[in-house]
C-alpha cells in the first residue's frame, strides 16, 4: 500500500484515504450494460456526488456498493482490501448505510421504530434474551434508544416520533429515512437522490442536514442528485456518468468546465 | 329471567371458547403472512404434525415403525417408555424448529421474489407432503392426546351458576379444557405482541413484513427472519395441535381446521394479530348463536358447517381488507 495521501478542502476539512474504491466495474442485465468499466474512489470524510442523466447507471452504482447487485467484472476495495462478494445485510454490518430513491421505510411503523431498526447492526443480544426479556436485551434497548433520540433531535423531527411514517408527508419521510441510515453510525453513507421531489425550502433543509452530518460526525457520504445547484454547493468531488460510462471526475469546478459533461447535459450538435 | 336466556348465555360462552380454538390456528397464518406475504396453507397440517409428534414422543412410539418393519422384517413399535409431558413438549418444539430450518433451506430460499401464487402452491405441496410424512412417521390411527389438562364439564362453574335460572336450569356447562385453552391463547397472544413490539428481533420481524429491501439495507438477514417466523408459527401450531388434539383426539381430519381458519382470516384481516383473535371469537360465537337461535328452530340445524363461510363472504363484499386489516393507502 502506498502512504495515505490526505488533502484539505477549501473550507478546511481534512479528506483522508479511500474508504471505498471501485475498480473497472462492469454490470450487465442480460444484454443491457448498465455500468461499463467504471473506476472511482470515495475518500474518508468527503461528500462525493454521482451525477448524470436519467438511466446513466447511478443507482445501479449505489446498488453495487451496498451489495444489491453483483458486478460481472471489476472489484470493490474496502479500505484498500478487496471485498469478497457479500449479501446486502452483511454489507450493512460492514458499516455502509443507505437511503433509497423511492423511499423504502417501514410504513406501518412509527418514526421512532424506523430509526431504531437502523441500530440493529449495533445490537448484539441474542434472540433468547429477547424472548425472556432479561439481561442484555433490556439494557441494550435503553442505550440504543438514547442514541436514536439524539438523531431525532438532530433532524428536528421530535413532533412525529410516534407517527406511523406512512402518514407523513414526502419531505419528512425522506428525513426519517436519513435518520434510519444515520442511526447505524455508518462509515459510509449512501444517499440516492435525497432531495428528489422537494421544494426549495425542503432542499435547503436537507442540504444543511447533509453538511452537518458530514461536519459533525465526519461521516463519509456518497450521494446521487439531479439538482446541479445543490451538487455544486455541497459536494467535494463529483463523478459524472452517462450511458453507464464515466465521463467526468473531479471537483465541481473541474466538472463544470468539462466538455463531455456539458455535451451530456445540454446535448451535442450533430453536424 | 327465563331459563332460555341463560341457555343463550351458555351458548354464547361456548361459542367464545370454540372461537379461541379457531383464533389459535388463524394466528399461525397471520404471523407467516405478515412476515413473508405467504399464505401458509400448511398451517393446519403443521398443527396436526406437531400433535402427532407430541403423542408419538410421549408414548415412546418408534418413528417410521411401519417402514422399518417392512424393510428389515422386524416387529418394533414402541421403545417402551413414557416421556413426561414437559419433556415431550420441549422435544416437539425442537422438531418444529428443525422443520422451520428445513422449510427455509429446501423451499423458501429457492423461491425468493417469486409470485405469491407460486409460494401458495409450494405451501399446498408442503401441506400434502407433511400429511403423508406424518402418516409414514407415526401411523394413521387416531390417537389420544393427554398432556394433563383436565377435561369435561366444570362443576364449580355449574354449581355456582345453577341458582340463576330457576328449576329448568342446571348452571352453565363449560368444558374445563376450553377454559384452559382460552387462558393459554390469551397468554400466547400477549407475549407475541410484547415480543414483536419491544424487542430487536420483533422489530426486525415487523421491518421484514413491511419492506424487504429496506430491511436488507439496515442489516437484517431475511433468511434468519424467515426461520424465526416459521419457528414461531410452528410453536403456535404446536399449541393449537395440543388443544385440538386433547379435545377431539389426534387424527388426520385435524388438518382440516385450517379451512375453518380461512373465514376467520377474512373477517379479521390477513395482516392483523388482534384481527385473528377477534375474527375467531366472532366466528365461534356467531356460528353457535346462529345455530341456537335460527338454525335449530327454523333450518333443521347443522348450520355450523356453512355459517362461517357465509359471514366471510358478506365481509368480502363490504370490507375486503377485514376488520383490522391494513387499509391499502397509496400516496399519489
Amino acid at each position: 500500500m502506498n502512504a495515505v495521501e490526505t488533502f484539505t478542502t477549501p473550507d478546511g476539512r481534512t479528506i483522508g484515504g479511500p474508504v471505498m474504491e471501485m475498480r473497472n466495474i462492469t454490470l450487465r442485465f442480460g444484454g443491457v450494460v448498465a455500468i461499463k468499466d467504471i473506476s472511482f474512489d470515495i475518500r474518508e470524510g468527503e461528500i462525493r456526488a454521482i451525477i448524470g442523466p436519467n438511466g446513466a447507471g447511478k443507482s445501479s452504482m449505489l446498488n453495487v456498493i451496498n451489495g444489491f447487485y453483483h458486478p460481472q467484472e471489476g472489484e470493490v476495495f474496502d479500505h484498500g482490501k478487496k471485498r469478497a462478494p457479500m449479501r446486502p445485510y452483511q454489507i450493512a454490518h460492514q458499516g455502509i448505510a443507505r437511503t433509497f430513491q423511492n423511499i423504502a421505510l417501514f410504513k406501518g411503523m412509527s418514526t421512532l421504530d424506523n430509526i431504531m431498526t437502523g441500530r440493529l447492526t449495533h445490537m448484539k443480544s441474542g434472540i433468547l434474551s429477547h424472548i425472556l426479556w432479561k439481561g442484555k436485551a433490556e439494557n441494550e434497548e435503553v442505550v440504543n434508544r438514547e442514541k436514536v433520540e439524539r438523531i431525532i433531535d438532530f433532524l428536528e423531527i421530535q413532533t412525529i416520533r410516534k407517527t406511523p411514517v406512512g402518514r407523513l408527508p414526502y419531505g419528512l419521510q425522506k428525513r426519517v429515512e436519513l435518520g434510519r441510515a444515520l442511526a447505524a453510525e455508518p462509515k459510509l453513507l449512501l444517499l440516492d437522490e435525497p432531495m428528489a421531489g422537494m421544494n426549495v425550502e425542503e432542499k435547503e433543509d436537507m442540504s444543511r442536514f447533509i453538511l452537518d452530518v458530514n461536519d459533525e460526525f465526519g461521516t463519509t457520504i456518497a450521494l446521487i442528485e439531479h439538482d446541479m445547484g445543490v451538487v455544486m454547493d455541497i459536494a467535494d468531488r463529483v463523478v459524472v456518468m452517462d450511458y453507464g460510462k464515466k465521463i467526468g471526475d473531479g471537483t465541481p469546478d473541474e466538472v463544470r468546465s468539462n466538455q463531455d459533461v456539458i455535451d451530456a447535459y445540454l446535448g451535442v450538435a450533430h453536424d | 329471567m327465563p331459563a332460555g336466556f341463560y341457555f343463550g348465555i351458555e351458548v354464547f360462552l361456548n361459542g367464545l371458547m370454540a372461537g379461541v380454538m379457531y383464533s389459535l390456528v388463524a394466528l399461525g397464518f397471520v404471523l407467516i403472512f405478515k412476515a413473508s406475504g405467504i399464505f401458509n396453507y400448511a398451517q393446519g397440517v403443521m398443527a396436526l404434525f406437531a400433535a402427532l409428534t407430541l403423542v408419538g414422543l410421549q408414548n415412546g412410539q418408534v418413528p417410521f415403525a411401519h417402514l422399518i418393519n417392512a424393510i428389515f422384517g422386524t416387529e418394533v413399535h414402541h421403545f417402551g417408555w413414557h416421556l413426561p409431558v414437559f419433556f415431550a413438549i420441549l422435544l416437539t418444539l425442537g422438531v418444529m424448529v428443525l422443520f422451520a430450518f428445513l422449510v427455509e433451506k429446501l423451499i423458501l430460499k429457492h423461491l425468493v421474489n417469486q409470485e405469491p401464487i407460486i409460494l401458495f402452491m409450494a405451501c399446498i405441496g408442503l401441506a400434502y407432503f407433511m400429511e403423508g410424512f406424518g402418516d409414514l412417521m407415526w401411523g394413521s390411527e387416531i390417537k389420544k392426546l393427554d398432556v394433563g389438562i383436565p377435561q369435561g364439564g366444570n362443576f364449580w362453574i355449574e354449581e355456582v351458576t345453577s341458582g340463576l335460572g330457576g328449576d329448568g336450569f342446571y348452571g352453565f356447562y363449560l368444558d374445563t379444557l376450553d377454559i384452559y385453552a382460552t387462558v393459554i391463547a390469551a397468554l400466547l397472544v400477549i407475549s407475541l405482541v410484547l415480543f414483536s413490539q419491544y424487542t430487536k428481533t420483533g422489530r426486525a420481524l415487523r421491518a421484514v413484513a413491511d419492506d424487504h429491501q429496506a430491511a436488507l439495507s439496515v442489516g437484517i438477514s431475511l433468511r434468519a427472519i424467515w426461520v424465526i417466523v416459521w419457528t414461531i408459527a410452528g410453536f403456535v401450531a404446536l399449541v393449537a395441535g395440543i388443544m385440538w388434539g386433547s379435545k377431539s383426539g389426534v387424527q388426520f381430519s385435524l388438518s382440516l381446521i385450517a379451512l375453518k381458519a380461512l373465514p376467520v382470516l377474512m373477517l379479521g384481516g390477513f395482516t392483523s394479530i388482534p384481527g385473528a383473535i377477534v375474527g375467531g371469537l366472532i366466528i365461534g360465537v356467531g356460528e353457535k348463536m346462529f345455530e341456537f337461535l335460527i338454525g335449530v328452530p327454523f333450518l333443521g340445524g347443522a348450520t355450523e358447517n356453512w355459517f362461517a363461510y357465509m359471514l366471510a363472504l358478506m365481509f368480502l363484499v363490504f370490507r375486503p381488507q377485514g376488520l383490522f386489516g391494513e387499509k391499502i393507502i397509496e400516496r399519489v
